[in-house]
This record gives structure tokens, C-alpha cells and sequence, in this order.
């Protein structure tokens, strides 16, 4: 197991390496100049050509390669072009708000996506499972921008229940401690504050939970199925305990394999993905903070931000692979 | 933005014996599947739409009528008007034509360049393998989103490019699908006959190697064209794909924010013709897993 | 252990739905509660108890790039830094005209060639520094020895850096306490101007020093009537009312919060939602919403700006005056206003608005006339027309709220006279940096001024000089450039207003643009709020504003 591991680890290493060289290729075959595009539309030629000079931007791009990879090895993650700051300071609120969204949003999507699912089998083929399964397939075929867009107009715009954009209530604004606003509102006891992140959170988090719930709901169903069917079951029902509490707690045990599945492929693609959802809400993520970097021609964010979201996204990839052999030993890896 | 349902089967490996040759077969375990042939009838829905655009929308889509500007649906204008007084239920039609068109060959260019580096890995193995395999473990630790729209930035805002770079995205997925089918063929005996007597590498591929891929790349494919037109929509939707006054569906969403509580249709309509489409090739993708691959069916 | 899981899995999910029951439930009681705590989260503005003071929520487009307004060019950062610094002179309130601020009175020699400021007393810093002459002098002593990339306003509106030749102080010397003088090696008639301008505002040396330049940009340290006290990132920005400001009873909010919500129609959601008290950035085509709907008021900003069709005069066949002319007569300023401006803007004929000293109100422009365009096309030999590309702008601006409509509008224009049009459009950047490679046929752009000195359009926007920058179209004439360059340094205003004059009927004849529009921006308020006095430039000193909400 551990060495299993660590061969995992060492395996990412030319994964991530290999990341930082394309992107670094590719942001550098993007036109135009971004000492020209930081000094704006005023900027004199000199000003763009000492900025240039200033930022390193006239070497060759392996030396600037180079020095940005020996940058990360000491921990740096460069300086923003356009703000000054250094990106490791800077990225940590953008990550928060999306971390906390992508959390927000799973939680919502497993914990409808596993009761439907169950219910659905445990009343298969009746009214409920029907419309629980249609819902299911439109869900998985959701364009989500469309859905916020939706949800924005029916519940904030026409019947003004909850906040169209932003993360908090900016009148009365969170004291950010960990930059995860529920945990900052409930260690300083804010309660009128927690509220109003929850508020926040319900459109653009359930727009988010869309899919990954529609997929749990189908894939928690179809080994509810397999379990209702198993031996082990009939051995539960003739010991005479109640049957749904019986199959509801295996079904719950069953549902955690589909669940860390999805856990692992969607909360990465939430976290780089949500820039449709980021955009549409005014969050302050990380999807809209590199995709206004790649505007702003911002090379060490732009390298950084998807450096640490495909970091991010691999290391939970790795984890639930190493869950999947806890949960259920059947799984062996040599 | 990725579709999910893509994802979820590569985890459900499938038996390539089981897909040889009875594509009849195939074809009446689709027609039993009810919710598969309603996918099937929603495509083709969409399909006969884009076809006879010209003789069912009304005619000049991008003729400005700005005195029937954001009209809402009426007996005239069923589905509304836009911002420049243009009938939306027209554009939509049109608008079908360029969905299918990036979602078909978008797909089909990931494919034919998937395919072929993953027969390369697959088949000559070792270090070849390695680096193909490695390329496509980059390629998937990217935000997928963000990659496409790095691509588009590079080379311009266009619908072309917009296919382009979905293409592009796609391809490990594929180039994974048929490396794993790669490598099982290639135990099978038969293979081992084929090299026994002689046929050459291409030979083989072609005979053998390819059409036992074919299944799965099939109902792959079917899928992965869903998650291109929802990608194709969301670059169209940042500005990044189709240009105007191209009537591209995720392009008149975005155009629709700005009238979000004074003509909501301008929202819905389009976005209802997304959803719709995608729903289709699910189905039916679905649809085809469960026909061409019975073990699979849950 | 795996039961464990389940249950506390289970547990947690409770909770989580108890959460959002509790939160969903909220949305409509907020009247009732009786937490202090409870803010309203504001579905209703009526509900927000205080009456005078209280925090003023403003939302605009993006969020600024620094603080310290002498190093950057972005206009997001000065809406900002306008309410926390102050500098020596300003520009009246909607206008600019000259008034005193941190000076109450100048001096200027008969050679033009000194200023001598009196300062304000009792002045002081937020951070308890004192201003005096000295802080003065140690701003500029800190631009001068800056380079281009630093202070990039500094560079282009004093002609360089000490040692340059182009730079036109000569020295900032502290006379007394309260005195400044400054000498100038050459006279520069937009010279107060300049300094009142937000760039130029003054900072606390004291903060400088500790801070360090980089710093500082996050921690910013003025005299305004606001002091600094957080920034989330792309979130928002919070300012305070400063208790020792100098001028009594102002600033009259307790506390602004500049959000940054970059979609228009987001923003004006938020404000139809109630979630903000002001908004800048109001699409023309949702200005009618606003007037109708009883809790809000449409603010008009004073015109200061203009949009353009640049022809790049180096690309066939816009190197053809006829041709140039010819679009000017193909294209209907007048529907493109109606339809995507909602009548918020007037046709512009000069490439400089009406408003501004200089400008030729003889020209008359060219008039829609597809008939006329036909015959110029014919008689530069493009009879069937010819085909271009048609570059839209990515990007909302104040001066072009939807390019890529107005382009689709054109289109259709330069069809009717047989010109096939191709709208292009690039991201932001690239669309900038290719336009400045005069790679575009022609193009939608536009510019709000600086400073209100003609200067800051015409030499600007179309001298031989700013080829490369802020000149996409490679015009280039000789005597229009002599003009500028004399118009420079005369101090005489109605001799310049000449010389500009003169320069607009060449414009006109050479026909290097199509002049679109000259727009109002127009900003979204609840129904309470007073004391707003939009600026031109598009920063606002918010010390008057008061809502009151009742």
C-alpha cells in the first residue's frame, strides 16, 4: 500500500512538470504583449519596452522556463504582472471561494443525488423513479450556465428569495479568517452572517450539483438494485429487521464506491470548470481569477492558478484511488 | 463542463468479444430500450431540422427588423424576437445546424487523432507507449474548460477555432479508450495467429485491431458529442466560439443576460434547444452501451 | 469503522439540509428578526433601519489593479483612490474646470513658467502624518525618479522622468511649510490640469517609506474623506469615513464597499435586487427598467468620451480618402444610437466631444446618405464594392456598451451599399495589440478623456507621434502634427482653441474615422441616494452621497 503510494506520487511528478511546459508554451503563443496590455492604452513605447525588459519577457522562453520552474522549487510561485503580488498570497481567497462552492455544491449533489437513487430502487419502476430517472438524465445533459441563468431569474429576479451574485451580504461582510466564509461566520459565532453565505451559496451551488447529482442518483440506483437482489439481503429480511432501514444502510455503504468516483472526477472539473458559474454569480473564484489572468496576459497567475488546480485535481484523484481499496478490500493495487 | 457520463465509462471496461460482428443484434436490443429511441427521435428531430433549415425557419435569419425588437412569443413570432428584432424559433433552427456541425466533427477529429495515438501506444508499447500515455495524463489533469479556452486564445476567437480546440481536449479520452482495447486485442490469439503467418502491422490493424473498436467507440462517441456541444455552447457563451451574427446557441444565451427579466424567452428558448440535444445523444448513447454491450447493462 | 462512516456521513448531511432549510426559510422574515447581528441581506432596501450614515454598496465592472493610483492606468482603480487620496488642484464637481483642493490658491509667473501652491493647513494623513509642503514635494521627488513602467501616467503627462529631456518639471521645492513651488523647463498649457488628475494625488510619505512601493499599492494611505480598510480580491473593496477628515461634516457615509461584479447585466440585477445602493457600467437598453421601477434612479454621467470606426489608412482600400469618405456616409449613426445606446448619446461629428474648449462646431460631418456612398465607391473604383474585415470589440465599454452589435448593425449598413463586411473579433488584448499593429481593417474603439484638454483626444488619438499606441489607424499628416505640437506649449487658450480648430476640418476632410458617438454612461441608484455629482472622467468622490432609506 504505502509503496503503491509513493510509485502514485512519483508518477505525477512528470505529469504536473509536463503541465507547467505547456502551459508555459502556449500562454507565450497567445498574442499580444503583456507589459503592453498591464500599461494600458496610455502606456508610451519606452514605458512597454522597459516593462517588457523589467519582467524578463525579452529572454528566450526556456530561460524564462527555466526560472519559473526554479522559482516553484523554491516554493514561489512567481508575482503577479498586474497587481504586484505574490501569486502564493494572492491565489489563496480565489481557491477558498471555489473550494468552498465545489464543497457546497458535492454535499448538495450526494446527499440528494444517494436518496433519490435509493428510493428510486426501493420503489422501482414506480411514479417516483420514473420522474426521479428523467430528472436524472436531463440533469447529467444540463448546460449550467443556463441553469444559473435560470435560477437567477425565477428566484432572485422574479420572486426575490435569494441574492442574484456575490458571496456574502457586502452590508454587513464576513471577517475572513480562513477565507472559507461558513467556517469564519460559525468560529466567531456570526450567525446572521452564516445565513447569508448559505443564501449566497444556494443558486450557484445547486447549478454546480446538477450534474454530479444526476449521476450519483443513477449509479447510487443501480447497485441499490444489485443489493436488494443479493443474498445478504434475504439474510437481513428472514432475521426480520426492518427492511428499508436494512437496505438503506447498505445502500448507503454500497453508494460511497459511485460516490468517491464522482467525488474525484467532478470536485476537479468543479474546480477549474466553474468560470460559466463563477461568471454568471460574481464569485471571486479561481476559475474567473486565471481566466482574467489569460486576459490580462498575467503568465506567472495563468501558470501558477492551473498549476495548483491540476495539483489539487490529481492529489484528490490519488486519494480516492487509495479510498476505493479502504473502503472495499476487494480492490487490491500491487 | 465535461460530461460526467463520458467519465463514468471508462470505469466500466468492456469485453470486446462480446461486440464482434452482430451489429443486427445490436441494432433490435436498441430498438427495445424505449427511452434510447427516444433519444434517437430527438436527435434525428434536431438532425431534420438543421437538413431543411432553409425551408422551415423563416427566411433571412439576420435581417434586423428593430421595430420588433424583443417581442415576446406571439402567433407571428412563436418563440419571440431578439434584441435586433429577429425571430428567435428561426435562429434556433439554424442555430441546430452549427451545434451538430461542431458537436459531429469535433468528435470525429478526436477520434481519428485519438485513435491513432492510441493504436501507436498500445501496439509498439514500451517507451512510445509511455510518453503517449504520459501526454495523456497531462492533457487530462488540465481544467478542461480553461485549456479550450487558452486554445481559442491563441488562435482566435471563431467557431472553427472554438471546434478546434474541443477536439483537442477530447482526444485523451479517446486515445485512452482505444489503447486499452489495443492492448487486449492484442493477446487475443487470433492476433497471435495473424503475426504467426506473417501479416503485417497494418494489416492487422486494420482487419482486426480497428473493427473490434469500433463498439465502443461508438457509444463513446455518441456521448463525447453531447459534451462538445455543451462545450462548443459555453465558449459561444464567453464570446470565444461562433462570432456574430452567427446564430449559435450558448452565443444567443449570452446575448439573452441582458434582458433577463424583461424578455426572459430570449433566455429560456435557446438554452431549452441545448439542453434538448444534449439530452438526445445521452440517451441514445446510453442507449447503444446497453445494445452493443449487454454485460454492461445495470 | 465503516459503520462509523455511514453514520457520521449520515450526521453530517442532516445538518447540512437543516442549514438549508433554515437559510431558504430566511429570505422572507428578515423584518422580524430581532438578531442584531441579522443584517439584511438585502431583498428589501426598505428594511435597512439606518437613516443617515451607513454603508453605501457601489458595484462596478472589475475590481482595481492597486491603490496607489500613480501606478497603474486603469480606471477601476481611481473610483477607488479618488474618495481615499486627494491632490493639490481638481476638477470641479461634473466638470473640468480647475478649482483648489489640497492648495487653496496658485500662483503663476508671467513666463508660465512657475507655480507656487498654498497649501491647506490642519491637514492631515490617515495615519496621523502631517500634510505639508514636504509630503508634496516627496510624491514628486518619488515619480521623478521613477521609470516608465512604474509611473506610467507620470511618463506620458510630464514628458518623462528627471533626466529625460522630455521632462517638463524642472524642479518642486518647498518654499515654507505650506508653500509649494514648482519650476517648469518649458511652459505646458495643460500643466494644472495634469496635476489634477487622480494619478497625482497626494500620498503619506510616511506610508511609502513603510511600506515599500509594492506594498503600498495594498495599503494605501491619503487625506480623502475615506480611509482604507480591506480588500477581498474580485470581491470588493472597503473604505471608511476618515474622522479627522479636514473639511467639516463630510464624508456623510459611514462606510463604502466597491463590489465588482464584472457583468453588466449581473450588476443591474444586483441593483433591481436591492443588493447594492449604486451602479455603474448601466447598459443604455436597460436604462427604461430603471425609470420604471419606483425604488431606483437613473444617474447620467456628463459626456466626455467618443466611439469610433478607426479605418486604418495603411490597408487597402482605406488608403483611399474616397473610400473613407464613402463609409462615412454608408453608416446610420443615428439608428446604431437609437437602437443600441437606447438615444443615450449624440452622433459625434469631431473626434473630441462638444463639451471640450476647441471644439469645431462648423464642421458639420458627413450625413447618412447610402446614394452618396455609392458614388464615392464608384469614383475611388470600387463600384461592386469590396469586402473587409469588421473588428468588434470584446468588451463593453462606456463609449461602445456592446461592440459586437453594433458591428452586426453595420454589417448590415456597409451591405446596403455593397461593402461585405466580416465581423472579427479577439480577445481584449489581442484585439488591442493587433489594432496596434494595424492588422485590423478597420475597427470599433473608443476613448473617455483623461483630463479635458482637447490635447488628450486629438494629439492622443490620431498624431503621427502615437503610431503604434493609441493611434490605430496610422493616419499621419504634417500639419496636423505642427499644429499639435505648437497648440503644446501656447498658454494663450482661444490661440490654441485655434490651432485645434484648424486640425478638426483636416480630420474631417481625411476622414481617418467614422466618428460614432458621443454617449452618456449612465449609472443606477436606489431611490434615497443624494448628493451624487457624476464626474466626467468616471471617477466619483462619493463624500456627498447620502442614502436615505426610510
Amino acid at each position: 500500500m504505502l509503496s503503491y503510494t509513493l510509485k502514485r506520487i512519483f508518477q505525477l511528478i512528470p505529469v504536473l512538470l509536463g503541465m507547467t511546459f505547456i502551459v508555459s508554451m502556449l500562454i507565450r503563443a497567445i498574442p499580444g504583449n503583456p507589459a503592453q496590455v498591464i500599461l494600458g492604452q496610455q502606456a508610451t513605447a519606452e514605458a512597454v519596452q522597459a516593462l517588457t525588459e523589467k519582467l524578463g519577457l525579452d529572454k528566450p522562453w526556456y530561460i524564462q522556463y527555466i526560472d519559473y520552474l526554479k522559482g516553484i522549487l523554491t516554493g514561489d510561485l512567481g508575482e503577479s504582472f498586474r497587481t504586484h503580488a505574490p501569486v502564493v498570497e494572492e491565489i489563496w481567497p480565489y481557491l477558498a471561494a471555489t473550494v468552498e462552492l465545489a464543497v457546497f455544491a458535492m454535499i448538495i449533489a450526494i446527499f440528494i443525488g444517494i436518496n433519490a437513487g435509493i428510493v428510486s430502487a426501493w420503489f422501482q419502476n414506480s411514479w417516483f423513479d420514473y420522474i426521479a430517472m428523467v430528472l436524472a438524465l436531463v440533469g447529467v445533459s444540463m448546460p449550467i450556465f443556463w441553469l444559473g441563468l435560470l435560477g437567477q431569474w425565477g428566484f432572485a429576479l422574479e420572486l426575490n428569495w435569494l441574492p442574484t451574485t456575490g458571496r456574502e451580504s457586502v452590508r454587513d461582510p464576513v471577517n475572513a479568517i480562513t477565507n472559507f466564509y461558513i467556517i469564519d461566520t460559525i468560529i466567531q459565532g456570526e450567525w446572521g452572517q452564516l445565513k447569508e453565505v448559505i443564501r449566497h451559496l444556494i443558486l450557484p451551488g445547486l447549478s454546480l450539483a446538477t450534474i454530479p447529482m444526476a449521476i450519483i442518483a443513477r449509479m447510487t440506483r443501480s447497485s441499490m438494485l444489485e443489493v436488494m437482489r443479493s443474498d445478504y439481503i434475504r439474510t437481513a429480511k428472514a432475521k426480520g429487521q426492518k427492511m428499508f432501514f436494512v437496505i438503506y444502510k447498505h445502500a448507503l455503504k454500497n453508494a460511497f464506491i459511485p460516490v468517491l468516483t464522482i467525488i474525484g472526477l467532478q470536485l476537479g472539473l468543479l474546480l477549474g470548470g466553474a468560470i460559466l458559474t463563477e461568471t454568471i454569480f460574481a464569485w471571486p473564484g479561481i476559475g474567473r481569477y486565471i481566466y482574467d489572468a489569460i486576459g490580462f496576459r498575467d503568465y506567472p497567475v495563468i501558470q501558477s492558478g492551473i498549476l495548483v488546480v491540476a495539483f489539487i485535481f490529481v492529489m484528490i484523484n490519488l486519494i480516492v484511488d487509495l479510498l476505493y481499496s479502504f473502503i472495499d478490500p476487494r480492490i487490491k493495487y500491487d | 463542463m465535461a460530461n460526467p457520463a463520458r467519465n463514468i465509462d471508462e470505469l466500466e471496461t468492456t469485453d470486446p468479444k462480446q461486440t464482434r460482428g452482430p451489429w443486427r443484434e445490436a441494432w433490435y436490443e436498441f430498438k427495445k430500450n424505449k427511452i434510447a429511441v427516444v433519444g434517437f427521435c430527438i436527435v434525428l428531430f434536431f438532425i431534420l431540422l438543421a437538413i431543411f433549415a432553409p425551408w422551415i425557419a423563416k427566411e433571412g435569419i439576420n435581417a434586423q427588423e428593430t421595430a420588433d425588437r424583443l417581442l415576446p412569443p406571439s402567433a407571428e413570432y412563436w418563440l419571440g424576437t431578439d434584441d435586433f428584432g429577429r425571430d428567435i424559433l428561426s435562429r434556433i433552427i439554424y442555430g441546430a445546424r452549427i451545434s451538430l456541425w461542431v458537436g459531429f466533427s469535433a468528435v470525429i477529429g478526436s477520434v481519428i487523432v485519438g485513435s491513432i495515438l492510441g493504436i501507436i501506444a498500445g501496439y509498439y508499447g514500451r517507451w512510445v507507449d509511455t510518453i503517449i500515455s504520459r501526454f495523456f495524463d497531462i492533457m487530462l489533469a488540465f481544467p478542461s474548460i480553461l485549456l479550450a479556452i487558452a486554445i481559442v486564445a491563441v488562435l482566435g476567437p471563431s467557431l472553427q477555432n472554438a471546434l478546434i480546440a474541443i477536439a483537442i481536449i477530447n482526444v485523451p479520452n479517446f486515445g485512452r479508450l482505444i489503447r486499452s482495447k489495443v492492448l487486449s486485442i492484442k493477446e487475443d490469439e487470433y492476433i497471435t495467429a495473424a503475426k504467426g503467418i506473417g501479416m503485417r502491422d497494418i494489416r492487422i490493424l486494420f482487419s482486426h485491431i480497428l473493427p473490434n473498436s469500433m463498439a465502443p467507440v461508438i457509444v463513446q462517441g455518441t456521448l463525447a458529442i453531447a459534451t462538445a456541444i455543451l462545450e462548443a455552447a459555453a465558449l459561444g457563451f464567453l464570446g470565444l466560439g461562433a462570432q456574430p451574427p452567427s446564430p449559435e446557441w450558448g452565443k444567443m444565451l449570452a446575448d439573452s443576460k441582458d434582458y433577463l427579466q424583461s424578455a426572459p424567452w430570449t433566455m429560456i428558448f435557446p438554452g431549452l434547444a441545448i439542453m434538448l440535444t444534449v439530452l438526445g445523444f445521452n440517451l441514445m448513447g446510453d442507449g447503444l452501451r446497453d445494445a452493443m454491450d449487454p454485460k454492461m447493462k445495470s | 469503522m465503516k459503520l462509523k462512516n455511514t453514520k457520521s456521513l449520515l450526521g453530517m448531511l442532516l445538518l447540512f439540509v437543516a442549514l438549508m432549510l433554515a437559510a431558504c426559510s430566511g429570505g422572507d422574515d428578515d423584518n422580524a428578526s430581532t438578531d442584531a447581528n441579522d443584517s439584511d441581506g438585502g431583498d428589501d432596501v426598505s428594511s435597512d433601519e439606518d437613516s443617515t450614515g451607513g454603508i453605501l454598496v457601489f458595484a462596478r465592472g472589475g475590481d482595481s489593479t492597486s491603490l496607489d493610483p500613480s501606478r497603474t492606468t486603469e480606471g477601476e482603480t481611481f473610483k477607488v483612490t479618488k474618495n481615499i487620496y486627494e491632490s493639490i488642484v481638481t476638477f470641479e464637481e461634473g466638470g473640468t474646470e480647475i478649482v483648489p483642493k489640497l492648495a487653496h490658491d496658485w500662483e503663476i509667473s508671467e513666463d508660465s513658467l512657475t507655480y507656487t501652491f498654498f497649501l491647506e493647513e490642519g491637514v492631515t494623513f490617515h495615519d496621523g502624518t502631517d500634510f505639508n509642503a514636504d509630503a508634496v514635494v516627496k510624491n514628486f521627488e518619488r515619480w521623478a525618479a521613477g521609470d516608465a513602467d512604474t509611473f506610467p501616467y507620470y511618463n506620458s503627462m510630464f514628458g518623462g522622468f528627471e533626466g529625460d529631456e522630455g521632462h517638463v518639471i524642472e524642479s518642486v521645492k518647498a518654499e515654507d511649510d505650506y508653500t509649494v513651488v514648482f519650476k517648469l523647463k518649458r511652459p505646458q498649457a495643460p500643466f494644472l490640469k495634469n496635476l489634477a488628475m487622480d494619478m497625482f494625488s497626494i500620498a503619506s510619505p510616511t506610508a511609502i517609506e513603510k511600506y515599500g512601493d509594492d506594498d503600498f499599492e495594498r495599503n494605501p494611505v491619503g487625506t480623502g474623506p475615506f480611509k482604507f480598510v480591506e480588500w477581498k480580491p474580485n470581491d470588493s473593496i472597503t473604505i471608511e469615513r476618515y474622522d479627522d477628515y479636514w473639511v467639516d461634516g463630510l464624508p456623510k457615509m459611514d462606510k463604502v464597499v466597491f463590489r465588482s461584479i464584472p457583468d453588466n447585466s449581473a450588476r443591474l440585477n444586483a441593483l433591481l435586487a436591492g443588493e447594492v445602493d449604486l451602479a455603474d457600467g448601466i447598459n443604455p437598453s436597460d436604462a427604461a427598467a430603471i425609470q420604471d421601477n419606483a425604488d431606483l434612479q437613473l444617474i447620467e454621467r456628463p459626456s466626455m468620451n467618443v466611439g469610433y470606426l478607426g479605418l486604418t489608412v495603411t490597408r487597402e482600400p482605406f488608403d483611399n480618402k474616397l473610400v473613407r469618405q464613402a463609409m462615412n456616409h454608408a453608416i446610420d449613426k443615428q439608428s446604431i444610437i437609437d437602437t443600441f445606446f437606447a438615444g443615450y448619446a449624440t452622433p459625434a461629428v469631431n473626434p473630441m466631444p462638444p463639451s471640450i474648449e476647441g471644439y469645431n462646431d462648423e464642421i458639420e460631418g458627413y450625413e447618412y446618405d447610402p446614394e452618396k456612398a455609392k458614388e464615392l465607391l464608384e469614383e475611388a473604383g470600387y463600384g461592386d464594392g469590396f469586402e473587409m474585415e469588421l473588428w468588434a470589440m470584446p468588451v463593453p465599454r462606456p463609449y461602445m456598451p456592446d461592440g459586437q452589435k453594433v458591428a452586426e448593425l453595420m454589417q448590415k449598413d456597409l451591405a446596403d451599399v455593397g461593402i461585405t463586411a466580416e465581423i472579427v473579433s479577439h480577445e481584449w488584448a489581442t484585439y488591442l495589440d493587433l489594432a496596434s499593429k494595424g492588422e485590423a481593417d478597420a475597427f470599433l474603439l473608443g476613448w473617455t478623456g483623461d483630463n479635458g484638454d482637447p490635447d488628450n483626444f486629438l494629439y492622443v488619438l490620431l498624431d503621427e507621434d502615437n503610431i503604434g499606441s493609441n493611434n490605430y489607424t496610422y493616419y499621419k499628416n504634417d500639419k496636423m502634427h505642427d499644429l499639435f505640437i505648437e497648440a503644446q506649449t501656447v498658454t494663450d487658450q482661444s490661440k490654441r482653441n485655434e490651432l485645434y480648430k484648424e486640425a478638426q476640418v483636416i480630420i474631417n476632410e481625411e476622414a481617418p474615422w467614422v466618428p460614432l458617438a458621443h454617449s452618456t454612461p449612465l449609472l443606477g441608484a436606489v431611490e434615497g441616494l443624494s448628493g451624487l455629482v457624476p464626474h466626467p472622467t468616471g471617477s466619483d468622490l462619493l463624500s456627498n452621497v447620502e442614502v436615505d432609506r426610510e
